[in-house]
């Protein structure tokens, strides 16, 4: 029965219930219909498509054509018509842009000091250059553009195949595509050249994964082969709107055979073909377009997210206000001044200076105003369009010393780290959060099979000979049970192993290292799928005697150990997700295959059309099945499970439910209702999964480890020694977290844990446990202020209790209370472990630090689809380029390929971009005072006119080439510490010492900006009255020849930028030759340029003021002494600060510069540095992994290898040396025995001596202590 | 909130050529080079300014300025200058009448002398300055007021002068030459210096009028049009400026390479000064070549032609006479600098002796911190 409901509109769209009987689907008794009555779907956003445009039977529908974008994908914002109105408008819809715009047509309208060229030549030039930009970066999405939408496409019409160009493909064509090329448009697959109605697709260039996927075709459409017989198809799809999720999909096709009702099928994301993605190992398919264009999947996913800002922007954008106040002030006060001076005629107007007529008749108040625009133009280089550009220049530039970094190649994954923004580079530095996911993150995600346990039977695959199965017992209590039901439960574990996945086995021919088909003569083949575990499991299982061979025409083959293929008619995979934490398939043993001993127990199942369920992924025992297991050695496998879980492994649970005919049918039957479903699919989806996965019988569960990712400890150590606070996240269980936790070092064995779990809430209200532990902590920090031993607290929080803690309570007195006793906890804690969290509520997590009352910067870091919502949500949000695919990476800020690598990212990326961006900002306003602030004075002494100071071409110029490249290419490669002190290892100098000289955005914050203003004001104050004394009523030239107004001003320029220059050169602690020849270069272009401007009379210029200013300046002497004088007069201050500062109260951060030369005068000369570095990490693991007395130990050797030994053995010393600080400056440590520090230290000095004869070494011997005590 | 909205990326949206290139997010082995400057391991020279290498700079540099500025001192002391006000504001002075009853039109010149003496004798060549005060020879209004083409010989601008030079543009619809207020206030008191001798003679000191203004100015910056060939007639149909007695090729008749635009007055006077009280050089009283000084000690009298008139503004006029050294006239101001500098540098280097005696060593041993 067929019910149309039209909508008014132009859209019409036509809500159709179908008759759907869950006979068709798998099936071959008749079922019960279920019939659909008529209004109960109801949807309003869906789209009918009609396959090959063709009119359903007209008793069934009317044909209404539906209006869709065509295939033509437009990623270009501009034509070449509206390119030049259209850029021009976005650009000066910024409101800086506006700002520059509104001061240049200021300048045009009214008579102002300085030419509208003086801000007209920098704003255009940076319009131009945007322009420039955006036009070639359309252009090139023009040409991208073009090349996709006239790329061939073999279209089906009237049963033959037609070329078209991809452009021209509507809704409803059927289109073919052949192996590697990509999908045109988001399609739905009708059939391929595979028998089974399968076609292998990459999704490479949609989400960074690799791995073959597969899709399928609907059955009823998969048996056309030829283009007449898809022709011959009479069909409609019914699906939702585009959407940008890429994994979601929701649709029905109909199909009509003659005279008969359709037939409907239920359409998902594995019928749906992704424009983007690329057909692999199919010959070729035939698939339907329904979505074109713009509405592609792809081109949803495509559009900009939300942007983050970096807590340096919002600084800078405090400092502009202030300066756009200064700015206002200023422009205020010279107006009120100037009205106040010359309020008698004869100042005003003294008989050699009239005003025009126009002028004079003019009112006082627009005159009043006119001068207060006029000073506004004057002062307006106080904020400069540079300083936007140079910032711009630095993150967009600077981003790619993290995109080159070697250090952050990953060989294996053959990627570097990647920057999906350059606005947050500094942020990096800023970190004081580091959120972590634990699974993929942390640990490898690379899964190895352990054991596993059938009632409470341990098998270990290691422990197989010969495919013979011995119980490893001797660890394992052993649990008694009926030789029968143990039997019949080991295989029914076994092959529940082996049939419970979604992994599919991939022939490869070429492939020989790739683990084998256990058979000879049968192809090799390995294991795909979206979870390692899965991969794991079914290797496991291989090397138990199960495997697990292929699927084919919806069966299931198992190779049993005795060598006989088994088939399983694979029903229905109810999918895993994440809410539900498991997985089940509902399989059918083919009737034919018998003849083993099994045969019995397998004929059960197949009597019963068994259910076999496998509860997959994170969080997979007991709160998650056990509730649903009626019976099984329930026990046993629940304490082996735990036992598991506390050594860190990953665990997951086997059950198996039976069912009648009768009950599958039901099962069938709601299956298929929630699948037909196109409104709340998910959400019926999921009650049928809870109907069905209920009433199991508990088989046993699994092991798998997941290892930690290399260096994942030091890491994490590193970042705490920075002092940042690090958070594992994780959906995994407690015990299994915290496990991982104790590995990666997060908690030490001196950490004190603190729980904050359901197990403790249940029997303590949550009020008192959140007051116990904020007591127990609050006592800690009291008395730490008398104690030299602080104690380590970690806390372990659940998300079951998390959520208690952040629902606003009714009973206790204010609803935010819970939520400040645990931020105060937190706060205390050195680390946080959060188990058992779902996807949202690690976002939740992360606004609750960042909405706390310090604000604190966060971090979050994740490789996996949940973790994407608290990389969304932190201020910086890193990817991890991992095995479960790359939405992660996709939505992050910065993808790296390895967690190591975020040592290096923070500690030495971050903190060099955030020392440098710091240094850019506040330099760029000090040179901007320096600049404006004596035409402020000047002011002073003309009569309030708003003469500027400095030549029109100077004006422009400052900002622009004289002063401007030396602070970018310093923003860019300045290091005023070497990488290697950063990155160190963190027990020799405390990085929490370097962070804390840029914690909380120290280098921005106000005193800071007041010094810099300061020495501005100070600077500029110095020029100008230099300059005035110098000029005063005095001549400085030995032939007695005058200088004027335009030599003043080229001398107070000149002396303006070199002290800026030097001021940065001053600042400069890492020259480079590019420093050498920015700075250099940039003087002497002022120079030359000067001289150049000066030396003809331009001819397009109406003035000449400047002629042969700047060389008869040069041609005097006392101009010379009192440019160096006042140069260096203002250099003075800021260098006896430095210096003063630095011997005084130095930080952190000089002390190591002074350490670091002292220890390698130069790291680059193949000396000892290198060396060091080389073997960084094997002495430093050596020195930490023996504790501190080993330490100890090692350094007392170095101190006999100085004397004893020889140069190589010695420098390893020295790089152990290096990396103990303890030892170094140790006071009582000597009094160790020395022969047996001895003895600990030969194997490792011979180890490494081996390495170092092969390398020349310098070391100077005089720098290391050489007191034994 | 400038910033706030300024960001290139922020309307980029997508990265150019995403949506297509089906390709383009193939994995591709894209190791990074291992080159010094993208690995960022550029050899690089780290200067630290520690206590311990600034310290030489300071002692250098107190070293190197106290001299300088003990020599400019010394030189600036010995420079002589001398300075008469001639405004006559005081009913005592001589110039009074003359800057009482002080007319536009009046077409006799009012004179008047000013006697002084000197105490010492002026060895060398002697320069010969004007000085105004309270003259706002920089105020906008009046420095843009010219028209440097004008200047330059250009016959376009000589007819049609630049808009900037109003109200000085125009008079009688003729266009002004020189044009602006600038020109239009050119100084126009005559200096005449006469030494009074012993016997009570006067004697006429010769003041040279060439070399006062800038070379390139003269040769090259201005230019009367056509050449100097008959001002009269290229000037024909020009107006001169209203305050101007003469016309501007009149100003100088006698010497046809100063007269017109390149009159070196003028020139001077263009040049616009930088504070409201200067000094403009007016003639230069050239050494003697016998080894007499060039202005001997003893009585003077000064003879001023007074056109000008500043009491109007509260300015003051002023005769300076001065010698000059290798760095120009009497400028104590940069010797104490020097000295005061160089003092200072010394003084932190010693400073910064003690300290780095004091505190260095601890800081030495604190690199490493525990």
């Amino acid at each position: 029965m067929y019910i149309f409901t039209q909508r008014p509109g132009p859209s019409l769209i036509a809500t159709v219930t179908t008759d759907v009987s869950c006979s068709n689907i798998h099936t071959h008794t008749p079922r019960p219909h279920c019939d659909w009555c008529a209004g109960e779907e109801y949807w309003v956003d869906s789209r009918t498509v009609y396959i090959g445009h063709k009119e359903p039977p007209p008793a069934a529908e009317a044909y209404i054509p539906q209006r869709y974008p065509d295939n033509r994908i437009v990623s270009s914002k501009y034509t070449l018509w509206n390119f030049i109105p259209k850029n021009l408008f976005e650009q000066f819809r910024r409101i800086a842009n506006f700002y520059f715009l509104l001061i240049f047509l200021v300048q045009l309208i009214i008579d102002t000091p300085t030419s509208p060229v003086t801000s007209g030549l920098p704003l255009f030039f940076v319009i131009t250059v945007t322009a420039i930009k955006q036009g070639y970066e359309d252009w090139l999405r023009h040409k991208a553009d073009c090349s996709i939408n006239e790329c061939p496409v073999d279209m089906v019409q009237q049963g033959t195949v037609v070329r078209t160009q991809s452009s021209k493909l509507r809704v409803g064509d059927v289109v073919m595509v052949r192996e590697d090329e990509t999908f045109p448009c988001d399609l739905i697959l009708l059939s391929s050249s595979r028998g089974d109605g399968t076609c292998y697709v990459t999704t490479t260039s949609l989400d960074g994964e690799s791995s073959h996927k597969t899709y399928y075709a609907v059955p009823d459409t998969m048996a056309f082969k030829t283009e007449q017989e898809v022709d011959s198809l009479h069909a409609t799809i019914e699906c939702e709107q585009p959407q940008p999720d890429l994994y979601k999909f929701v649709g029905r096709i109909n199909i009509y055979k003659e005279r008969e009702d359709p037939i409907a099928r239920p359409l998902g994301a594995e019928n749906l073909l992704l424009r983007g993605a690329t057909l692999k190992n199919t010959g070729h398919i035939y698939a339907v377009a329904i979505y074109t264009g713009m509405d592609t999947k792809m081109a949803l996913n495509y559009q900009s997210k939300s942007q983050k800002r970096s807590a340096v922007e919002k600084s800078m954008n405090a400092f502009l206000i202030v300066y756009l106040c200064i700015l206002i002030s200023k422009a205020v006060i010279n107006t009120v001044l100037k009205y106040a001076w010359q309020w008698s005629a004869d100042r005003d107007e003294p008989w050699y200076n009239h005003r025009t007529e126009i002028d004079r008749e003019r009112h006082v108040v627009i005159r009043a105003f006119t001068d207060f625009l006029a000073f506004m133009v004057l002062f307006n280089y106080i904020i400069p369009v540079s300083m936007y550009v140079t910032v711009e220049m630095q993150k967009f530039l600077g981003s790619y010393f993290i995109a080159w970094d070697k250090d952050m190649y990953d060989e294996e994954l053959g990627v570097g780290a990647q920057v999906n923004t350059s606005d947050l580079n500094e942020e990096l530095g800023q970190v004081e959060y580091v959120f972590t996911d634990k699974t993929g993150t942390l640990t490898e995600n690379n899964m190895e099979f352990i054991e596993c346990c059938v009632d409470g039977h341990v098998y270990i695959p290691h422990a197989i000979c010969n495919g013979q199965i011995l119980s490893a017992a001797s660890s394992i209590d052993m649990i008694d049970s009926s030789p029968g039901g143990y039997r019949r439960h080991e295989d029914l574990f076994f092959r529940a192993l082996c049939l419970c996945h979604t992994v599919q086995a991939k022939e490869e021919e070429t492939v020989d290292s790739i683990k084998r088909g256990i058979h000879l003569g049968k192809p090799t083949s390995f294991y795909i799928s979206s979870s390692p575990d899965e991969v794991a499991l079914v290797e496991g299982m291989k090397r138990l005697g199960y495997t697990y061979l292929r699927l084919k025409d919806s069966h299931m083959e198992i190779l049993n150990k005795d060598d006989e293929i088994e088939r399983f008619e694979l029903l229905h995979v109810l999918n895993f997700d994440s809410v539900r934490r498991r997985m089940s398939v509902i399989v059918k043993s083919s009737s034919g295959n018998t003849h083993s001993y099994k045969q019995h127990l397998i004929h059960i199942i197949m009597d019963r059309n068994s259910e076999i369920q496998m509860y997959t992924i994170k969080p997979r025992a007991d709160t998650s099945i056990f509730p649903r297991v009626v019976s099984g050695k329930v026990e046993q496998v629940r304490a082996r499970v735990e036992q598991n879980a506390v050594e860190g492994l990953r665990t997951l649970c086997v059950a198996y439910r039976s069912l009648s005919p009768a009950e599958y049918e039901e099962a069938c039957h709601q299956l298929s209702d929630a699948k037909l479903a196109l409104k709340d699919r998910e959400q019926r989806l999921a009650q049928a999964y809870d109907l069905i996965e209920r009433d199991f019988t508990l088989l046993g569960a699994t092991a798998v480890e997941d290892r930690l990712q290399e260096k994942a400890a030091d890491t994490i150590e590193s970042l705490q020694k920075a002092g940042m606070k690090v958070w594992v996240l994780t959906g995994d269980k407690m015990e299994t977290a915290a496990a991982t936790c104790y590995a990666s070092k997060l908690f030490r064995r001196s950490t004190q844990i603190l729980e904050l779990t359901k197990k403790r809430t249940e029997e303590q209200s949550l009020h008192d446990v959140l007051f116990d532990l904020s007591r127990t902590v609050l006592r800690q920090r009291s008395l730490s202020g008398l104690s030299v031993e602080c104690q380590d607290y970690g806390l372990i929080i659940d998300g079951a209790t998390l959520s208690a803690v952040l629902k606003p309570s009714p009973e206790s007195s204010g609803s935010g209370n819970y939520r400040e006793i645990f931020l105060e906890i937190c706060r205390n804690c050195s680390a946080v472990l959060c188990c058992r969290m779902a996807p949202l509520q690690k976002a939740q997590i992360v606004k609750l630090i960042k909405a706390s009352k310090e604000h604190p910067i966060t971090l979050a870091i994740g490789d996996g689809a949940n973790d994407v919502s608290m990389i969304l949500e932190a201020h910086v949000g890193i990817g991890i380029m991992g095995k479960e695919g790359r939405q992660a990476a996709r939505n992050s800020d910065y993808a790296i390929p390895k967690f190591k690598h975020l040592k290096k990212m923070l500690l030495v990326h971050g903190h060099f971009y955030y020392i440098r961006i710091a240094e850019l900002v506040q330099y760029f306003f000090y040179k901007n005072v320096c600049f404006i602030f004596p035409q402020f004075l000047y002011q002073f002494f003309c009569g309030f006119s708003q003469q500027p100071l400095y030549d029109t071409a100077y004006l422009t110029l400052y900002n622009i080439s004289f002063t401007s490249l030396p602070i970018l290419l310093y923003s860019l490669i300045e290091k005023h510490i070497s990488i290697e002190m950063l990155k160190r290892d963190p027990t020799l100098f405390e990085p929490i010492i370097l962070f804390l000289d840029v914690a909380k955005n120290a280098l921005l914050r106000w005193p800071v900006f007041l010094y810099w203003t300061c020495l501005g004001l100070f600077n500029a104050c110095i020029f100008f009255f230099g300059a005035y004394f110098l000029f005063d009523n005095t001549t400085f030239t030995s032939n007695g020849q005058m200088f004027g107004n335009w030599t003043f001003g080229t001398l107070v320029f000149t002396v303006l930028v070199f002290t800026v220059t030097l001021k940065l050169a001053l600042d400069t602690h890492h020259w480079t030759w590019i420093n050498h020849f920015v700075i250099w270069g940039s003087l002497l272009f002022y120079v030359i340029f000067s001289l150049l401007w000066g030396g003809i009379i331009w001819p397009f210029l109406n003035y000449q003021r400047m002629y042969y200013v700047f060389m008869q300046m040069l041609s005097s002497g006392p101009a010379w002494l009192g440019i160096i004088l006042l140069i260096a007069i203002s250099l003075l201050p800021d260098v006896v600060k430095k210096v003063l500062c630095r011997t005084l109260w130095p930080t952190a951060t000089e002390r190591a510069q002074v350490g670091r030369t002292e220890l390698c005068t130069d790291p680059y000369d193949m000396g000892l540095c290198i060396i060091m570095l080389k073997h960084e990490v094997m002495a430093a693991d050596e020195c930490h992994n023996n504790g501190p007395q080993d330490l100890v130990t090692v350094s007392l050797c170095i101190q006999i290898a100085i004397d004893k030994m020889q140069l190589c053995s010695l420098s390893v010393a020295y790089a152990c040396l290096y990396h103990s600080p303890t030892a170094t400056i140790g006071h009582s440590v000597y009094n160790v025995d020395i022969r047996k520090s001895l003895t600990h230290m030969t194997p490792y000095l011979g180890l490494i001596s081996e390495d170092f004869s092969s390398m020349p070494v310098a070391i100077e011997v005089e720098h290391l202590p050489t007191e034994v005590g | 909130m400038m910033a706030s909205n300024y960001n290139a990326k922020e309307e980029d949206g997508h990265q150019p050529a995403a949506i297509g290139h089906g390709g383009a997010g193939t994995v591709k082995n894209k190791k990074p080079d291992n080159t010094a400057f993208k690995q960022q391991r550029l050899p690089a020279w780290q200067p630290i300014l520690t206590a311990g290498t600034v310290l030489p700079a300071f002692f250098v540099i107190g070293l190197i300025f106290i001299p300088i500025g003990i020599g400019l001192f010394v030189t600036s002391n010995n420079i002589k200058e001398l300075e008469i006000d001639y405004t006559g504001v005081d009913m005592s002075s001589p110039c009074y009448n003359c800057s009482q009853s002080y007319s536009w039109n009046s077409t006799k010149p009012c004179t008047c002398s000013v006697p002084f003496s000197l105490d010492q004798p002026f060895e060398s060549n002697v320069f010969m300055y004007y000085g105004l005060s309270n003259f706002y020879q920089n105020h906008r209004r009046y420095v843009k007021s010219r028209d440097d083409s004008q200047l330059n010989g250009d016959k376009a601008s000589l007819k049609s002068p630049s808009k900037e030079c109003e109200p000085y543009r125009t008079s009688d619809e003729k266009p002004i030459a020189p044009c602006g207020a600038i020109a239009n206030s050119l100084f126009n008191d005559t200096l005449e210096l006469y030494y009074i001798d012993p016997n009570g003679s006067r004697t006429a000191i010769p003041l040279v009028k060439k070399g006062i203004a800038w070379w390139t100015d003269k040769h090259v910056k201005f230019r009367n049009p056509g050449g100097n060939d008959n001002l009269t007639v290229v000037f024909q149909g020009t107006s001169k400026p209203v305050n101007w007695r003469k016309s501007v090729y009149e100003l100088d008749p006698s010497d046809p390479d100063n007269n017109g635009f390149i009159n070196e007055d003028f020139i001077v006077w263009m040049r616009t000064a930088a504070l409201p009280t200067f000094r403009k050089l007016y003639r230069i009283i050239h050494k003697k070549p016998n080894m007499t000084p060039t202005l001997p000690l003893g009585q003077y009298i000064l003879e001023v032609t007074y056109n000008y008139p500043v009491r109007s503004f509260e300015g003051r006029k002023r005769m300076i006479l001065s010698t000059m050294s290798w760095m120009g006239g009497k400028n104590p101001f940069l010797g104490i600098a020097y000295i005061t500098v160089g003092s200072v540098c010394f003084f932190l280097g010693i400073v910064l002796l003690i300290i780095h005696h004091k505190y260095g060593n601890r800081n030495h041993s604190a690199d490493i911190p525990s």
